[in-house]
């Protein structure tokens, strides 16, 4: 047990991946990487087979909206955790607002049905090969992605929580 | 256990169609829920059943979903602890502590050992709370309501320490960013060796009504089964995980909060049916206890709060008398300390399985993206392969061994 080391880990999917990741990061001691997001599957495929990574164990997938980087505005971030070296690896894929497509993970994990499903409710991305893609935690009716930041949490017509009072 | 058997007999021989021929218009759909008091929560499951035998089920979830998520980006840090409070409302310290943790590491302050005992003992209380409702409620629903009633007077109890604490009992909002917001006072320590000596023995009657009770042992075993490999692949998590073979602990496996320190063992099933998943947490509760003494036995000296005066309130007094502590005060109030860069992922050991915060913070005053990892979201999503094939009956009593949290699941 944690006898492999993220520096270990980057260089073997390097060697198998080279082409397909953009940045390597070590934020907090988390391997990050981001990837093409049309490799993302075979990414996960290849770390689940893997017989020494053995990244069996899909922790989470989540969204995340940065309305600056254009063309790339929304990502998808991954984490997958190998119980048996306990290493964990976080992976993001950044693509673009206007067609937010991404392949689903859910052939490799069952887990990642209701993970993308929630993804997909609050930030509209599409996994396309989802068998079930529909909203999960808000109504059905709903025609937005609440979690996207051009939407506000306040009541955008009260006037007595002006965000310079808070200093925001 | 026989599962398979009973739906060869009663699909393949002796039915009476109703509809000629077309075997599958002769099935029944029913509404389980969303408000139904065998589910323990607002969920609500659509399943297409055979008789008894449940064909298939879609589940439907998101009724109390309150958008904490959203809701964190626009609050301060030490605001967004009493949200967590109300995901898991059966073990609210260990989210409100997993949130402690996340935020330390993010802004990289040890604390001392003193509050993490503290947090230790606070959290394997909580543990216990947790499994014990999870496990009286599938006494209830095997038809035992005794253990019930007597359980949660012991829940009562826990939550007597909680309140002594820190005031509150169900939404603890306890400990603080940087350690805890006071030191165990007598009454506490007091309450806790009461608790030590007497919820054994209440506890062992509890085992003795159901471990070995013949009409339980039939209802449970071979109920809801699932597989390690399954289970993995599912995300499972915790008791759920452990039950079907697989040891992960997030306690063990990446310790936070010297959980090193102590000598606990992992119970791990077999099956990954009911029956094992009720075990699990029956020896977790000893295991838990056994942590409890340890803790109280090795309590270190020292603060119970580290030297972070950005993120930890100072005491009221000073406020009054000290210009220093007030412009703190006031600074954490107005949410206005530096919070670095960072992204940052931290998990801690629930009472369901694997509670995790992914945090992304821009260096503003709010996060600028919180996820929750909450287990029962996650594994929920397995529970139609669990029931298929079995009867309605042990639907019901594979749900409540999940101990699905309607809070945790929707967030």
């Amino acid at each position: 047990m944690g006898l492999i080391t993220n520096e270990f880990l980057l260089e073997r999917i390097k060697q198998e991946f080279g082409d397909a990741i953009r940045v390597a990061d070590f934020p907090y001691g988390m391997l990050t990487l981001v990837i093409e997001p049309s490799r993302i599957v075979d990414i996960l495929r290849w770390l689940h087979e893997d017989s020494i990574l053995k990244m069996r164990f899909l922790t989470d997938i989540c969204g995340s909206h940065y309305p600056d980087l254009i063309d790339h505005e929304l990502c998808v971030v991954y984490h997958v955790h190998s119980l048996e070296n306990n290493l964990r690896l976080r992976i993001k894929a950044f693509i673009p607002v206007t067609n937010p497509e991404i392949p689903s993970a859910t052939a490799v994990y069952s887990s990642a049905n209701w993970m993308e499903r929630e993804t997909y409710d609050f930030y509209g991305v599409i996994f396309t090969g989802h068998p079930n893609l529909k909203r999960i935690l808000n109504v059905d009716e709903m025609d937005y992605f609440p979690l996207r930041k051009e939407y506000p949490l306040e009541d955008a017509t009260r006037t007595d929580k002006e965000d310079h009072y808070f200093g925001r | 256990m026989n599962q398979l058997e009973v739906k060869d007999k009663d699909v393949n021989v002796g039915a009476v169609l109703r509809n000629g021929e077309d075997y599958e218009a002769d099935y029944t759909i029913i509404n389980l829920g969303p408000t139904h008091p065998a589910t323990h929560g607002v969920f609500q499951n659509i399943l297409t059943m055979d008789g008894e035998i449940v064909i298939d089920s879609e589940q439907t979830v998101g009724y109390i979903h309150r958008a904490f998520e959203k809701i964190a980006e626009r609050r301060p840090y030490y605001q967004i602890t009493p949200l967590t409070d109300r995901m898991n409302y059966c073990s609210s310290p260990i989210n409100n502590m997993g949130w402690h943790m996340t935020v330390e590491k993010l802004i990289g302050v040890e604390i001392p050992k003193r509050a993490q005992y503290m947090r230790v003992i606070i959290m394997e209380l909580a543990r216990i709370t947790d499994h014990l409702v999870c496990n009286a409620v599938i006494g209830v629903d095997a038809g035992a309501l005794t253990g019930f009633t007597y359980m949660f007077q012991w829940r009562e109890k826990i939550y007597d320490i909680y309140e002594q604490i820190c005031g509150a009992r169900l939404t603890t909002n306890i400990g603080r960013i940087g350690g805890m917001e006071r030191d165990f006072n007598n009454e506490v320590y007091r309450l806790i060796e009461l608790f030590l000596k007497e919820f054994p023995k209440g506890f062992q009657e509890f085992g003795n009504l159901l471990e070995r009770n013949r009409i339980f042992y039939d209802r449970t075993v071979g109920s809801g089964p699932i597989t390690g490999e399954r289970a993995l692949n599912y995300g499972f998590t915790g008791p759920n995980l452990r039950a079907a073979g697989v040891d992960y602990d997030v306690r063990v496996m990446n310790p936070y909060s010297s959980y090193q320190d102590f000598e606990f063992d992992i119970p791990v099933g077999l099956n990954g049916d009911t029956y094992d998943r009720f075990m699990v947490r029956q020896h977790e509760i000893w295991e838990s206890l056994k942590i409890i003494r340890q803790a109280l036995d090795n309590m270190p000296e020292g603060k119970h709060f580290a030297d972070v005066p950005e993120f930890y309130l100072p005491p009221k007094q000073d406020v009054y008398n000290n210009m220093e502590a007030l412009i703190w005060h006031f600074k954490i109030i107005m949410g206005e300390t530096d919070v670095p860069k960072g992204e940052i992922y931290h998990a801690v050991e629930g009472g369901n399985g694997e509670l995790g915060f992914y945090l992304v913070s821009d260096g503003g005053r709010a996060p600028y993206k919180l996820h929750f990892r909450r287990p029962c979201f996650i594994f929920y999503q397995a529970f139609p392969e669990m029931i298929k094939g079995g009867m309605l009956s042990d639907a019901i009593l594979t749900l409540s061994s999940l101990n699905v949290i309607a809070g945790e699941l929707d967030a």
